[in-house]
């Protein structure tokens, strides 16, 4: 355990020794966290564990794995879970096909007298495929590698107990070849959207944090950072009628991410104003449901005054 | 500092947050990080290492607060109202012995049991504590599956979709000449099952014997989650986890906050599919709800969200113990107005209704979905 933990040391970028430096660069970024947040990424970075995300679907987790590459300049390695998924997806594979045209060559060329010494040749790391996760073990640049594990809760758990060994040794063994081990273990994100509840041994390797949904000030300067075209007095509207949207009782409630649309599309209209003829013709970049839509048109004064009905 | 973070866990396991030495130990290993002197970074420290899931995070700064803030300890006392069903009390004690006199006036001890046949039938709430004890060993037998669905992960089966990488494998041992065809398709899992069962007090009866049933249903390791529905909505599925029966149900009490207060079942239903449902729990399952449907908020708010629910779930059952009551009708206005979203509508009173109920999860729904 020790020799993996020291090998992570030393993930933060140069020149961060606390989170609140940590925050900073990550706005420069262009991601705007809260001290929670920055706190928990700095002890992901600085105790090389993994960091398990989870919250309402568009808060920005997924994000979080994105401004991390950037900001510690090495490439994001992404594995999304899904149903049914397996080894031969999330690891490795070997590439049959190729093993195939080997053996065909050789006999070809009738270089297979060495039976056994020749199959030994077909499983070697040259026909192996790598996938998200070997790409992340095997990564050898200069930092080690973002490895992204999106959606967690829609894989089963027979596979979520091998994520779970792998997130503990940073190694895998193959059979034919051997024992992969990261020499610098990744920084990892795990994002769930608590379809189910994510077994206890694997959150226990982890670092936790719930993002919730910014408050007011928070979303507007997100706005402003995010969508530099946008003016202060538009950015403030959308926030403030987008924060209006998640009190008045949606099936979907908006995410940061629908925020950026919104404002994105307002944008691009050349709008500096919101009113509520605007707001019925471009509701459908906020609010994706038929349901909520007709609650939201039913509000549209509500939400210009930004006074939700809590 | 280490002492303090060791209290400060032993104090957090007390309100009901699982945080284990491991965890403690991570908490310190994350304070030497920071810098303990701030009260934020104390703070986010504990929330990043000592919680693991969204409910963790209410106890946790009331934890925080009393234990770091020394505002008074008082406030961390769990609430008083707990769930007064749990088993502690059934299995330990001895049968009960009544005495009665007979004729000669001499004591004639009799024990209190029912033969299994007759308790299978018997109604739960005319249950003595033995029969409850009895109870546990008929439900260990009882399989809480959810019906069938085609899963994404694919098996090998002597026919199907032809599998290219098996094939291919088994060509490189007779020197890359394909000589059997290989084949796979989708193999069949259990859908999730979700259960709701309303503990408020016009349920008491029937509680009891329900939870049983539902921690039965979670250590037979089926896909399944649990959760009780009081003044609001508590996710049980790892307090009932325990191969202890007893445990986890007083676990379980401990974890269910205000639940005397009587039951919006509109909001608690609501709660589920906004919080859990619709993200994906409720999609594709089997979903009981075991009530009797007495529901002291908006009705129509119930109706509007049992018809999301339908929609997302691929089957939903509606357990209501007063159901078995010869001339019941469903006069409560909850129960009304819930009905036409119900798949099955079934009475969950005694042992046998709860074996139809564990048949009804297990067979498909009649309509595509």
């Amino acid at each position: 355990m020790s020799e993996a933990v020291d090998g992570r040391r030393g993930a933060l970028p140069p020149g961060v020794s606390h989170s609140l430096e940590l925050g900073e660069r990550l706005r420069e970024e262009g991601y705007l966290v809260g001290e929670g947040l920055a706190t928990a990424i700095f002890l992901a970075l600085k105790l090389g564990r993994p960091l398990f995300l989870e919250g309402e679907a568009g808060v920005g987790k997924t994000e979080v794995a994105k401004v991390l590459s950037r900001l510690l300049d090495t490439p994001l390695i992404r594995l999304q879970c899904y149903e049914g998924i397996d080894v031969h997806q999330a690891v490795y594979e070997w590439d049959y096909a190729r093993q195939l045209l080997h053996i065909r060559t050789a006999e070809a060329l009738g270089t297979m007298e060495d039976r056994e010494h020749f199959e030994d040749e077909l499983y070697t790391r040259q026909f192996l495929v790598s996938r998200p996760l070997l790409q992340a073990l095997e990564h050898g640049g200069a930092n080690p590698p973002v490895l992204l594990i999106d959606e967690v809760d829609r894989a089963d758990d027979e596979f979520e107990a091998f994520l779970l060994e792998i997130l503990s040794d940073f190694a895998i063994t193959i059979p034919e070849v051997g024992t992969v081990r990261a020499e610098r273990p990744p920084v990892a994100v795990l994002t769930s959207n608590r379809t189910r509840e994510v077994h206890d041994a694997l959150k226990r390797r982890c670092l936790y944090f719930y993002i919730d949904h910014p408050d007011l000030e928070r979303e507007v300067e997100i706005v402003r950072l995010r969508v530099p075209g946008a003016e202060e007095n538009l950015a403030r509207q959308v926030a403030r009628a987008v924060q209006a949207l998640r009190s008045i009782d949606l099936y979907k409630p908006p995410g940061v991410a629908e925020t950026l649309d919104w404002t994105e599309a307002l944008v691009a209209l050349g709008v500096k104003e919101l009113d509520e003829q605007l707001i019925e013709a471009t509701l459908g970049s906020v609010v994706k449901y038929r349901e909520d839509q007709q609650r939201a048109l039913g509000a549209t004064q509500q939400l210009l005054t930004g006074t939700g009905g809590a | 500092m280490l002492d303090a973070a060791v209290a400060f866990g032993r104090l957090l396991r007390r309100a009901g947050l699982a945080a284990g030495p491991d965890r403690v130990a991570g908490f310190v290993r994350a304070l030497e990080e920071l810098d303990v002197a701030r009260r934020d970074d104390v703070y986010w420290a504990g929330r990043v290492t000592l919680c693991s899931r969204w409910e963790d995070l209410e106890i946790y700064d009331r934890a925080f607060r009393a234990f770091w803030e020394d505002v008074s300890r008082q406030a961390l006392k769990p609430p008083k109202t707990r769930i007064s069903v749990s088993m502690a009390d059934d299995s330990v004690q001895p049968p009960k012995k009544t005495v009665e006199r007979n004729e000669r006036g001499e004591e004639a001890v009799r024990l209190r049991y029912s033969p299994v046949d007759v308790l299978r039938t018997k109604d739960f709430a005319l249950y003595t504590a033995e029969e409850f004890a009895e109870l546990h060993k008929l439900l260990a037998d009882l399989k809480l599956s959810g019906a069938l669905r085609k899963s994404r992960r694919l098996e090998p089966a002597p026919r199907g979709r032809h599998d290219p990488r098996r094939t291919l494998r088994d060509a490189m041992r007779t020197g890359g000449e394909p000589m059997r065809h290989r084949f796979r398709r989708a193999r069949s899992r259990p859908r999730r099952v979700v259960l709701l069962c309303d503990i408020s007090g016009s349920m008491s009866a029937y509680s009891r014997a329900l939870l049983r049933f539902m921690h039965a249903g979670v250590i037979s390791g089926a896909p399944l989650e649990a959760f009780v529905l009081g003044t609001r909505l508590t996710l049980v599925t790892r307090e009932l986890g325990t191969k202890n029966p007893d445990r986890a149900l007083v676990e379980a009490s401990g974890a269910v906050r205000d639940w005397s207060g009587g039951t919006r079942l509109g909001d608690t239903i609501k709660e589920f599919v906004d919080r859990w449902g619709q993200r994906g729990m409720a999609r594709g399952s089997v979903v009981v709800i075991l009530s009797d449907g007495w529901d002291r908020g908006d009705v129509d708010v119930l109706a509007e969200q049992m018809l999301r629910l339908s929609r997302l779930a691929h089957k939903v059952i509606w357990v209501n113990p007063l159901k078995a009551a010869p001339r019941y009708q469903p006069l409560a206005r909850g129960m009304a107005a819930a009905l036409p979203h119900v798949d099955e509508f079934l009475s969950g009173h005694n042992f046998e209704s709860l074996e139809e109920l564990a048949r009804a999860v297990a067979e498909a729904a009649g309509r595509e979905s």
